[in-house]
Formats: C-alpha cells, structure tokens, sequence
C-alpha cells in the first residue's frame, strides 16, 4: 500500500518536473507558429490560434539559411571525419604499439584536457593569424579536428579490446596496420559512434569558434546566423522562433537515431 | 643463440616499433602538437611579455600581473564568475541528483523522461540563450506571468536588471547542463549493488534512510567527478553569457573568459590577456588539486 503511493508520488513528481523542463521547448515551437504580436499573449497561449506554417517558407526568404546551412554540415561533416580517423589511428599507437616515450606522450595529451580552452585561445588566434588563416573554414576544421578528447576516448575503448585478438593476428602476418583497420576498427562500432555523434554535435552547436574565427558572412555557420539575426531584427519573435526550432532540428533526428551511442559515450568518458 | 647476439636484434626490433607506434599517432599528433600543445606553452610565456598586436613582444616581468590586480574590470570578472559557480555548481548538482534517482526507479516510461531530460544539453546555445531571454522576457514573459499569477507583483526584471541577470543565467544554465550531469549520476546508481537495498529493508530502513547511509556514499566517487566537472565548467563558462547577456546590463554577468576574449582577440593585448587566463587556469588546477585531496582524505 505505502509502497504504491510512493510510486505515484515519485511519478507525479517526476512527470511535473519532466514537463518543466520540456516548456522551454513547447514555448519555441509554438512560438514559431504564431504570428510576432501573438506570441507574448496574456495569458499565455500554448497552442496557437491559427498555426502559421508560412514562418518556415518566410524565413528562407529573410536569411541566407542555406549557405549558413551548407557551411554548417560543411564544417560538422569535415571536422567529425578527421577526428575519427586521426582520432582512431592515434589509439591504436597509445593503446596497442608499446614503445618508449608513448606513455609520456600520452600524459601531454591528457594534460591538455585539463587546460580550459579560454587559457590558450589567444596564442591559437596568433598562430592563425600569422598563418592567415583567420576567416576562413581551414581555420576552424584544424583546431578543432585534432582534439586531445578523441584520443582518448577511443584509446580508453581499446583498452577493453583484449591484446590476445590482435597477438594472434600478429602471427598469421598481418601488419600493424592491417590489424587496426581489419581487427580493431570493426571491433569499435560503438566508441567510433560515440565520438562521431559528440563530435559532430559540438561541432553544429559551437558558438565560440565561429564568432572568434568567421567574420565573413558567407562562411558564417548556422548558430553565427541565427544570432545575427536576433541582434538585428529584435521584435520579431516569431522569425527568431522558427529559425530556433530549424537550427535545433538536426541535432534532435540525429540525437534520436544514435540516442544510445551519446550516453554511452559520456559514461565512458566519465567514468574511467 | 648467445645473448650478445641477440641484443642487436631486439634493438632493432623495438626501434621498429617505436616507427610504427609513432606512425600511428602522427596524423593526430601534428595538429595536436601545433595547435593545442605549444599554445598551451606559449600562453604562459604570453603571460610575461609585453605585446600588443602592432608591437613588437618584450619581456616585462610581472608587470601584466601587476597590471592586472589594479584592473577594476579583472575583479569584477572574478567575483561574477565565483557567483556564478557558486549558483551554477550546487543546483545543478541537486537537479542532476535528484532526477537520476526518480529515474533509477522502475517507471514506465523512464526512457521517455531520460532522453527529454537529456536533450536541452545538445541543444544549441544560441537557441537556449534566445527561448530563456524570451521565457524571462520582464513584462509580458511567460516566467513573470506565472509569478504575477501566483501572487508576486513585482517579478524580476531578468536580463535587464543588474541584480537579476546573474541568476537568470544561472536559471539557464542549470537547465541546459542538467541532464549531462544526470546520466553521470544514473551511471554511478548502476554500480551500487542491490543488495545493499534489499538488506536495509528487511531492516526496516525507510526511503530517506536508504538515500542517506546506501545511495549517497555509494555515489561519492561520481559526485566527487561531477563536482570537478562542473566547477571547471563553471569558471570556463563564456558562450551563454556572451549570447544572453554579452556581460550586461552594466558589468553585471562579465565573467573571466570574456576579458581574456576582450582584451586578448578584441584588442590585441596578448600579453596582458594571457595573464588573466593564467588566473584562470591556476583557479581551475587549484580546485582540482583540492578536491582530490579532499576525496584522498575521505577515503582513508
């Protein structure tokens, strides 16, 4: 008896809170039907009188969406590929090749993850300057595709891999090489997963990286020209709204197919 | 086959492997090493120079520094960002707890409320920072509304009030960073054998018993990895504010990331910016070392 009411209590409370947390969302993707003067409405209106599906045709119209679009997938796509690869590659050689120096070299790597970003942003942006290589993508795609995360997340995955698979590969001849893209790479699906859909992610959503590098409207990303946007047409809530809800729908399918592979992901690299 | 002769070959052996080790970890290691290593270098060597964009680097000493702690704004960063952790870091903590262990229960439909809780964390920034602004809205938002409604009359003015911004930003960011920390947590819940429950209650433990003397010291090792986290995370913090508020009104949410961003990239002073992430830097390592002590200590 008490144990049931604990249990409705517990899902009662976890409902109500569940759907605070999701108001922020129900507010956008209304917003984002509504009309500008409707949408700060006493009281507040949840379901919009008239749905205005024209917002997501206006709004193509209003901004460059596609470019900034094109140059969003351009810049996730692109940066995700090098840093699974390199990121994978580089592993192997910390998790599976013994050799003197390796261990040192991966305390560097680690070391690096605990520098904030913000501590050395400013001799990076000197380095990129002096190449010229401010505005444009090359600069983004190198300081970001190389992180010291991926490295190490996959290395930690390669660690459960146990060593006798790739002894016994060793033996029959195959090279160091073949062994990681026959033997190692297949048995990784999941961590490979785990760091494209976190990387790619990150990616779509940086703010910092764009708004520091980019000046040039037309390589602007999708989160520079959403922001741009507010600050220049501040009153039209709708507009921003549905440009909101556009930038946030990507994420959302790929968040939903691979929904797995993130919490994996991020227990991993919590916790060992 | 004798020992000396084999010496030569072993030494060849492990210089082959050190080839190949090394071959593997250089496509990563180049842009690694040229873009994160040796400006992690640098900034500390920044940190004593004189150089301004247009000038040519000088070493100066301590004079960045001294600089520095006669800065009006440098304080202000500092003392907003120490606000901001000291709001950011133990509700988020609280949230993340608490709806980890609702979920740890068998529900219906806790997969459901596990990926809702989790999304508003990939959700991109710019899209937070718009909806809250527009949720805080002072006159005719739905929070304020909400308030009127249940009898305050004069709500906050949020983002436009210089005593209101800061927690409006905390409001945000508990909201946005919650769910990452939650699955950390539901993760710790995992490890922590049943057991343990089943004894308390044939003990008679009650519920808050069980939470106090089974699940709270069997999390300790992930809240003790959560507490790093987000105090890190918390002194770093950057995008939002810049999004939401851009340091304002006034100087009200400046934090220290925005001056290193200000004077180093704005300006172009990057000696002097890059002793202020030195004072970064050095805050984020002391609160590690801290903590580690401290969880050293309650281990033994």
């Amino acid at each position: 008896m008490t144990a049931s009411v604990r249990r409705a209590l517990a899902y009662v409370l976890l409902v109500g809170l569940s759907v605070a947390v999701l108001v922020p969302f129900a507010w956008m993707v209304s917003s984002s039907l509504k009309l500008d003067a409707e949408v700060f409405s006493v009281p507040v209106r949840w379901i919009p009188v008239e749905f205005h599906w024209s917002n997501f045709v206006t709004i193509w119209e209003r901004v460059p969406l596609l470019t900034y679009l094109r140059n969003s997938v351009f810049l996730s796509v692109t940066i995700t590929a090098l840093q699974v690869l390199t990121g994978s590659f580089a592993a192997y050689g910390f998790a599976k090749v013994r050799f003197p120096g390796r261990d040192v070299l991966f305390l560097a790597y680690i070391g690096t993850i605990a520098v904030p970003w913000q501590a050395y942003m400013v001799p990076q942006y000197v380095i990129m300057e002096k190449a010229g290589l401010v505005n444009t993508h090359l600069s983004l795609i190198l300081l970001q595709a190389f992180s010291a995360f991926g490295v190490f997340l996959m290395r930690q995955y390669y660690l459960t891999i146990p060593d006798e698979l790739s002894e016994a590969a060793r033996l029959d001849g195959l090279s160091e090489y073949g062994i990681w893209a026959r033997i190692i790479l297949p048995l990784s699906k999941p961590a490979l997963a785990s760091l494209a859909l976190l990387t790619f992610v990150n990616t779509w959503n940086d703010y910092m990286g764009p708004f520091i590098y980019l000046t040039d409207n037309k390589l602007w990303t999708i989160q520079l020209g959403l922001r741009s946007f507010v600050g220049l047409y501040d009153a039209e809530y709708a507009m921003i709204m549905t440009g909101s809800v556009l930038s946030v729908l990507p994420i959302l399918v790929i968040f939903l197919l691979g929904q797995k592979y993130f919490v994996r992901g991020i227990a991993t690299s919590g916790l060992k | 086959m004798s020992a000396p002769a084999q010496a030569p070959a072993t030494r060849r052996r492990s210089r082959s492997r050190t080839w190949i080790g090394w071959s593997f970890i250089l496509p990563n290691f180049l842009g690694f090493a040229a873009l994160t290593l040796i400006p992690v270098i640098a900034s500390l060597a920044l940190s004593f120079l004189d150089w301004d964009s247009y000038s040519t680097p000088r070493w100066v000493g301590l004079d960045n520094f001294e600089r520095m702690i006669h800065n009006d704004n440098f304080w202000t960063a500092l003392r907003n960002t120490a606000y901001y952790a000291v709001g950011h870091v133990p509700l988020t903590l609280a949230a993340a707890l608490g709806f980890a262990v609702l979920l740890n229960q068998k529900l219906k439909g806790v997969r459901f409320f596990r990926t809702a809780l989790f999304f508003p964390y990939i959700t991109s920034l710019v899209a937070v920072a718009v909806v809250w602004n527009m949720l805080l809205s002072p006159d005719l938002g739905p929070v304020n509304q909400f308030l009127r409604a249940i009898g305050i009359d004069n709500p906050p003015g949020w983002t436009t009030s210089t005593t209101w911004a800061m927690p409006a930003v905390i409001v945000a960011s508990v909201w946005r960073d919650l769910g990452y920390y939650m699955i950390l947590y539901l993760a710790g819940l995992q490890t922590i054998p049943a057991e343990l429950y089943e004894a308390a209650e044939v003990d008679g433990a009650t519920g808050w018993q069980r939470f106090r003397y089974i699940t709270l010291p069997g999390l300790r090792p992930t809240t003790f990895f959560v507490l790093i986290m987000l105090t890190i995370s918390s002194f770093k913090v950057f995008d939002l504010i810049q999004v939401m508020t851009e340091g304002g009104p006034g100087r009200a949410t400046l934090v220290l990331s925005q001056v290193i961003y200000r004077e180093g990239i704005v300006q172009g002073r990057f000696g002097y910016s890059s002793a202020v992430s030195m004072v970064l830097f050095v805050i984020v390592l002391t609160i590690t070392i801290v903590q580690f002590r401290l969880q050293k200590r309650n281990e033994t």
